[in-house]
This record gives structure tokens, C-alpha cells and sequence, in this order.
């Protein structure tokens, strides 16, 4: 009931939900404040070479990260539709339409398959800057078709999550993404395929509770926020500070809940690592 | 008898005729015809009110106060109820009960959200609001009933999964998300009824089955109508405005596929007779195992897998 806090962020206002890519040729890192130049924190994964802080990245920078050169995307044709006629400060089909033109995305999560260091796979990667990440129809489908696509090319599904949650404008559609999710994962459990669940700054709320959760391998970059309800609903339900910390990958991690965490310098090889140790 | 805002021509009328009654035994006057006039008039307007009741008039239907919840459906429906506790890990979650009971010799197992009558009772079951360790209690259970080959019963009643510090450190979204993927291969009949609240992620947390069905005064959706209102519209003052937009009646629900059939309720809600309710809810889980308890055991996974997977409206260009 209580996801979407932060998502209201991501609806409300544009400048915190952009991704950090910095566009000019010098970049100040919002950590450390330095001056770098933009072209080497490219070079450096998007990663502050002077504090190591990860900065907030899309699916353009996470596929060029992570795959060997070229990757052809899938399913690059879904489009939320507005199901429920759903209206707020303007309907949301005017809503996805206008993030449509603003990012030049589709929706808030692409596929792509590739080779990650040789080995074959497939990726769904989150964009938090549609609509907060949020998880609608398209999101649920596109992970239904990249599970089929590595059941028939047995290949192994890496999804990268970065999510505020449930997509409120497609409702009890949205939630039922969770479950449409489960399932197609646990077809591609059940074929012995590996699933390998990264999640990235911040993953909350039925994305957490559903698919980021369900990994063979729970993975974490550094510092990146993980929850089930928002840090905020959480302090006004229980009405005390919250532990330092919080919710943070090291914290996950340390209560059991992530296998590991991963510089994402060494993403690559390390998921390319496991995967030839399984396949 | 406590009546809702919207109640009020109805609770007027039931006030008028405990007035007459108590003249007419007072004066020892003969006020049966106006007695038998009112009674009428409050059936009519009991049957017209009823009838088109908002998304928002729905969700109080559902929070009232005196509805029956998990435990009194069991005691009503099922004999020999035998009440099993713990997850066998951190604690016994008090917002998730569960258990084996027989529904007309039928062993089933029963898993549910619990919210109490009286206020010491409401904070003692968390106002339905279970944590990581109630999901998994729920789990543990079902997997107790699949090794011994007897369906499962969920009924569902929460505001929510618990938002607390204990909860996240112990993975409330991973118990969760568990359960939901968990169920999808569960090899015995299951059957989730909405009888109260669906909140979001805390009732799908126990609401995967082979038949999902509504009562019919109940909501569920993604989320609350006054956290939906206080996110689009910054104030709790348009839960009624968000409840009709989240469409999460148990009409609209059946209507956009995502449910499998509607309970009814007595005339003006289960609370009303709750005897009533909780045999139409009886007759409608007797139904489904009637239909799920012969089929193969893959083939209902394979079902409950697609049923799911094909939910969700989007265009592809
Ligand atoms: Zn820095």
C-alpha cells in the first residue's frame, strides 16, 4: 500500500528522476563534488574514479557496459496501454507519450541479447527515468519474452532493476505483473537456467517483492538502495529515526539477502565468471 | 449495529422504528401497520441503495468494523479446525493464521491474514499486517499440505504487508516474492478468496491460486484508494476520486479478467449475516475443489501459470 512514496518523486518532479549521464565535457561528482571530465567517468563505468560513487545509469550505458561490442535489443515494440482510463493531472496515456518523447524510451525496461564476455545471454534492464522505473504490463511481458527467449536459446537471464515500484495508473494490473513475473521465472528455474538479479540504485517496492528478489544470484552495486516499503513510509509508521544504514546493499547483504556486491568494473567479468563455471 | 456514512437514510429509518415500536408499547396502541410500512420501506431502500454502491463506499464495506475475518470463516465453514503456529525460523506472526480444517470431510488447508474485533485484538494481530515471518509461516504451511496431498484455502485480508525496520531486515520482500513464485508450483488445489482487504503486495504474497475470487464488498489493487489519493492529489480528501480510477471493485476486477468469479454477500454486507456469507463463500470453495482436486497435478500448475501470465494490457507496434 505504502510503494509509491518514493515513486512520487519520479512523478513529480523531472530533475530527480533524471539519470545522471552527465552530457557536457566536464561532470562534478554529486558525492565528492570533484570536476572530472565526463569523458573519464565514461571510461571508469560511470563510477567516480575519485570516490567510487556509482552513479545512476540507464539500459544504453548498462548494455554498452556489459555486452561484447553488439547486442540486438527484443521486444523493442511494447507500449503501455491505458487499460483502466486512467486519469490524474492528465490522462496516462498522454503521460506515457510525453516520457516517450522526454526520454526517448519506450517503456521503463528494455531487452537485449548479446555475449558477456563470451558467454551468451540476455538482459532486461530498468529505466528509472520512465516513470520511476515503475513495473506495468510492458515490464511484465518484456520479462515474459526474455524468459521464453532463453528457454529456447539456453541461455542464462540477467534483469537489472531500478524501480520505485508498482506502476499505480495500471493498478491491480501492476500488481499482477509481480505474480506474471514469478511464474515466467519459475519456468526458467525450472529448466535449470541461471537467473542472475542485479539491483541497482534504488529497487523498491513490488519490483523488490517479486523478480529482483528471485535470483539464483540476489547482486548489489555498492551503496544502492534496496526496500520493500520506502525509508519515509517506514519513520511515519513507526514514528522513530531509522538505523544508519538502512536499506542499503551492504546492509542486505549483511542480513542475508544479497549474495554479493559488485564494483561495476568488474560486473562482467564476474557474472561471465559464474555463468562458465554453471553452463 | 454500526452504520456507515452513506448508511445514514438507512439507520434513520431503523431509528423511526424503534421509536414506533416503543410507542406502540408504551400507548398499548395497535402501530403495526406503520411498523410493517417502515420494515418495508427500509428493505426497499436497503435493496436500492445496495445495488450501485462506488469503488469508495465498497472499500468501507470492507473495513467495517463488525465483518467477519480469517478465523470466523474457518469456525463457520470448516470443522475440527486445528490452528497451526510459527514459521520455524523468528516468531509466531499473530496477522497469519492458519491451519487444517475439514470442509464437508474435505481436509483442506486454511492460510490467512487475521484482524482482530476489539481494539486490544486489532493491535495484538497488527491490523492484518503481517511481516517476513507471516508469509513464511504461510508458506511453510503450504508446503505441509502439499506433502500430504490436501488442497489450500488462503483468504485474504490485509491493509498491507507491515512497513517496519525488523521486517525489512528480514526480507519482506524476498518472503514475498517467495511466496507468489512458491505457490506457481505448489502441486495441490489452491484457492484464494478476497475477503476483506487486498492490499497490494501483502495479500498477492498469499494470492496465487488455481480459482482467485472477491467477495462481493471487497477491494484489491496496487494500492490503497488514500495513498493513491495523497500521491496524485497530495491529501487523503480524494480517496473516493482514486477509488473509482484504481477500479479495484470485485465488478471491475472480474470485468479486466484478473479474478476468477464474485462471492455475494447478504444485503448490506457480510456483516449483515455473516452465517450467509460464509456459506456462499462454503458453497463456492466446495465448487473449486470439486473442479481442481481430479485434474493432474501439472496440468494445474500449468494452468495457474498461463491464467497469470496472459494478465496484463499493453499495444505492441
Ligand atoms: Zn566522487
Amino acid at each position: 500500500m505504502t510503494w509509491f512514496k518514493r515513486e512520487t518523486q519520479g512523478i513529480f518532479t523531472q530533475t530527480e528522476e533524471k539519470k545522471e549521464v552527465p552530457e557536457g565535457l566536464w561532470f562534478k561528482c554529486g558525492s565528492c563534488k570533484t570536476t572530472i571530465l565526463t569523458d573519464d567517468v565514461h571510461a571508469n563505468s560511470w563510477v567516480c574514479p575519485k570516490c567510487d560513487y556509482h552513479l545512476r545509469i540507464g539500459s544504453d550505458e548498462y548494455f554498452e557496459i556489459l555486452f561484447d561490442n553488439k547486442y540486438t535489443e527484443l521486444d523493442a515494440n511494447l507500449e503501455a496501454a491505458n487499460p483502466l482510463e486512467f486519469v490524474d493531472s492528465k490522462p496516462y496515456s498522454d503521460r506515457i507519450k510525453a516520457t516517450q518523447k522526454s526520454t526517448g524510451l519506450k517503456d521503463s525496461m528494455r531487452t537485449a541479447t548479446g555475449k558477456v564476455d563470451g558467454v551468451p545471454m540476455t538482459i532486461c534492464c530498468m529505466d528509472f527515468n520512465f516513470i520511476g522505473g515503475s513495473m506495468g504490463a510492458v515490464v511484465g511481458e518484456k520479462i515474459a519474452r526474455a524468459v521464453d527467449h532463453c528457454i529456447a536459446n539456453r541461455q542464462a537471464l540477467m534483469i537489472i532493476s531500478k524501480s520505485g515500484g508498482a506502476r499505480m495508473m495500471e493498478a491491480a494490473f501492476s500488481l499482477m505483473q509481480m505474480a506474471k513475473s514469478s511464474a515466467k521465472l519459475a519456468q526458467l528455474g525450472r529448466e535449470k537456467l541461471p537467473y542472475i538479479s542485479l539491483m541497482t540504485d534504488p529497487t523498491t517496492g513490488g519490483v523488490t517483492a517479486s523478480y529482483a528478489m528471485l535470483g539464483d544470484f540476489n547482486i548489489s552495486e555498492p551503496g544502492a538502495m534496496i526496500g520493500f516499503a520506502g525509508p519515509r513510509v517506514i519513520k511515519e509508521t513507526i514514528k522513530r529515526d531509522l538505523p544508519k544504514g538502512f536499506q542499503t546493499a551492504e546492509m542486505v547483504q549483511e542480513t542475508g539477502f544479497l549474495d554479493f556486491i559488485v564494483h561495476r568494473k568488474e560486473l562482467k567479468t564476474k557474472i561471465a565468471h559464474i555463468l562458465r563455471m554453471l553452463m | 449495529m454500526q452504520f456507515l456514512d452513506f448508511e445514514k437514510p438507512i439507520q434513520d429509518l431503523y431509528e423511526e422504528l424503534d421509536r414506533i415500536r416503543e410507542v406502540s408499547k408504551k400507548s398499548k396502541v395497535d402501530l403495526s401497520a406503520s411498523i410493517s410500512d417502515i420494515e418495508k420501506k427500509i428493505e426497499e431502500s436497503k435493496k436500492s441503495l445496495y445495488k450501485n454502491l462506488s469503488g469508495w463506499q465498497r472499500v468501507q464495506l470492507s473495513r467495517h468494523p463488525e465483518r467477519p475475518y480469517t478465523l470466523e470463516y474457518i469456525e463457520r465453514i470448516s470443522e475440527g479446525f486445528v490452528e497451526l503456529f510459527g514459521d520455524r525460523n523468528v516468531k509466531d506472526d499473530k496477522a497469519m493464521v492458519g491451519g487444517f480444517g475439514q470442509i464437508q470431510g474435505q481436509t483442506v488447508m486454511f492460510v490467512g491474514h487475521q484482524k482482530g474485533n476489539t481494539t486490544k485484538q486489532r493491535q495484538y494481530r497488527n491490523f492484518g499486517m503481517a511481516n517476513p515471518e507471516g508469509y513464511r509461516k504461510a508458506l511453510r504451511l503450504m508446503k505441509m499440505a502439499e506433502k500430504f496431498n490436501k488442497p489450500i484455502v488462503c483468504l485474504i485480508d490485509t491493509p498491507g504487508a507491515f512497513p517496519g525496520i525488523e521486517g525489512e531486515e528480514r526480507g519482506q520482500a524476498e518472503a514475498i516474492a517467495r511466496n507468489i513464485q512458491d505457490m506457481f508450483l505448489l502441486t495441490v488445489p489452491v484457492v484464494c478468496v478476497i475477503i476483506g482487504e487486498g492490499a497490494s503486495g501483502g495479500a498477492i504474497g498469499i494470492g496465487v491460486g488455481d480459482r482467485v475470487f472477491m467477495m462481493e464488498n471487497t477491494w484489491y489493487s496496487v494500492i490503497s484508494p488514500e495513498s493513491c489519493s495523497s500521491i496524485l492529489w497530495r491529501s487523503w480528501e480524494h480517496k473516493e476520486r482514486a477509488a473509482e480510477a484504481l477500479k479495484l471493485t470485485a465488478k471491475d476486477m472480474l470485468g479486466n479478467g484478473l479474478i476468477d468469479g464474485i462471492i455475494k454477500e447478504p444485503l448490506g454486507g457480510a456483516h449483515v449475516n455473516p452465517e450467509e456469507a460464509a456459506k456462499n463463500l462454503q458453497k463456492k470453495i466446495v465448487e473449486s475443489l470439486k473442479e481442481l482436486i481430479p485434474m493432474d497435478a501439472e496440468e494445474r500448475i500449468q494452468e495457474r501459470m498461463a491464467k497469470f501470465v496472459k494478465m496484463g494490457v499493453f499495444n505492441e507496434a
